[in-house]
């Protein structure tokens, strides 16, 4: 077994620089890195390239970064629900690169998958397709999107070994698997650290070789950015 | 008497077909789940990567790691399952999803719709929408016929950027149900009490109107 398991959030940074680009699993504030993002809002690295579905909300997930103005540029799907954000694009302060959620996941797996790029319907006949060689398969156009890596990959799951095996928890699954496989060096953080072989292989959904360190950590406060309730009756 | 948001829901409703996997869009299309037809059954999927979503959590059973789309808190059914974006978009883009509802700003006679973007005032991102109405077989899209301004958003030619080209089938708004056609919309229904030459006065695009219109079964 290698051990990847890392007992310091210090340690679980180590390397990170200025100019880096960095992978952050989560939907919305759901599944996100909420540890390593707080520790990477301590440190003075600038000039950030951040890819991730969304960015956070004013004070909390990758709203820390963006109030430090630590990020450059954000690649995302969706970037709603983020004042600081907003105005940072809007004065031409922040790059943003907005491209199609099922392209971003799959640019990701990509990455990981030793894929460089692929063709997609999505995006076709609208400006994502900018620039972007179009070729018709089965009658139909395709855009050319290609793969997308990270120097740092930094993904939450509920459960983990010190193996790096991963086992996400409902939808706080989303994007952390297929960035846990495009980064160069992936920090996964969990609820809960088991020694390996107490998690059952057969239900494990990431597969420690896209691990290179895991922390458990303490504490998760797991915002709950929209909270919908029905009404007993 | 125009629709109200949850009327346009429930029209929008009798479109379900049994056996289906349905994904809803957020704004009006998040409502039509209240109004699912009885002896129909479908599946709701959300593209954050769920298949199999249920109503809103009771009050103090929130779970902030299962969450809709529109990161609102959620239920399952039983038979639900849950998986990563990818899969979730491979369901999408593979067409394994049957029906596709979702809001717009504008919508043109080709089957054009925009609503992801106004240049310079609101930039939110497409999130999920580019890939659903790329590939989706059927999409239905919930929305008003006009602005607050009073002006037309069911159009010639969208003019705020597109989100997709030639893809969706059918529109459902305060006004009307109208199919995309080779040669515009084809106005189906109208809704109660509204009469086809306000329909007409709000609508920009070419309107195909054949003999009697009916009115809206709500």
């Amino acid at each position: 077994m290698i051990n990847k398991e890392v007992t310091t959030i210090k340690k679980a940074i180590d390397g990170v620089e200025s100019g880096m680009t960095f992978m952050f699993g989560g939907f919305g504030l759901c599944g996100i890195p909420e540890k390593a993002i707080e520790a990477l809002a301590k440190l003075n690295i600038f000039d950030l390239t951040c890819i991730s579905n969304n960015a956070g909300v004013d004070n909390f997930g990758l709203g820390l970064l963006l109030k430090r103005k630590q990020i450059k540029k954000m690649i995302s799907s969706y970037v709603g629900e983020n004042a600081e954000f907003e105005k940072q694009m809007l004065s031409a302060e922040l790059e943003v690169d907005l491209i199609p959620q099922g392209s971003l996941a799959e640019r990701c797996r990509a990455g990981g998958a030793g894929i460089p790029a692929f063709f997609t319907p999505a995006g076709y006949g609208t400006e994502v397709a900018t620039g972007k060689e179009i070729r018709e398969y089965n009658g139909k156009p395709h855009i050319l999107e290609t793969a997308l890596t990270a120097d740092f990959a930094f993904v939450k799951a509920w459960k983990g070994d010190t193996a790096g095996n991963l086992i996400f928890k409902g939808t706080a699954r989303n994007f952390n698997p297929l960035m846990a496989m495009a980064g160069k060096i992936t920090v996964a953080e969990v609820e809960e650290l088991f020694p390996a072989g107490e998690l059952d292989p057969n239900q494990i959904h990431t597969a420690g070789i896209f691990v290179q360190r895991i922390f458990q950590g303490e504490k998760y406060e797991k915002r709950i950015e929209q909270r919908t309730v029905r009404i007993r009756e | 008497m125009a629709l109200d948001k949850k009327q346009i829901a429930q029209r929008i409703a009798q479109e379900l077909e049994h056996n289906t996997y349905i994904n809803l869009g957020i704004g009006i299309p998040t409502l039509v789940a209240n109004y699912i037809p009885k002896g129909i059954d479908i599946e709701f999927q959300s593209e954050n990567g769920v298949l199999g979503m249920g109503s809103f959590p009771y009050e103090g059973e929130e779970d902030p790691d299962m969450i809709n789309a529109g990161k609102q808190t959620i239920t399952t059914v039983p038979g639900a399952v849950l998986f990563d974006s990818a899969i979730s978009f491979a369901m999408i883009r593979g067409q394994h999803v049957h029906l596709t509802v979702l809001g717009a700003m504008e919508v043109s006679e080709n089957g054009d719709i925009a609503n992801w973007k106004i240049p310079g005032k609101m930039v939110k991102g497409m999130g999920g929408a580019m890939d659903l109405v790329a590939s989706a077989e059927n999409i239905i899209v919930a929305m008003m016929h006009t602005n607050r301004a009073g002006e037309s958003k069911i159009l010639k030619k969208c003019t705020l950027p597109i989100t997709g080209v030639k893809c969706i089938n059918k529109v459902v708004t305060n006004l009307a149900v109208l199919a995309v056609v080779d040669k515009g919309f084809r106005l189906l229904e109208r809704a109660p009490g509204v009469s086809i030459t306000e329909i007409i006065e709000a609508t920009e695009a070419k309107l195909i109107i054949d003999g009697e219109v009916p009115e809206m079964q709500l």
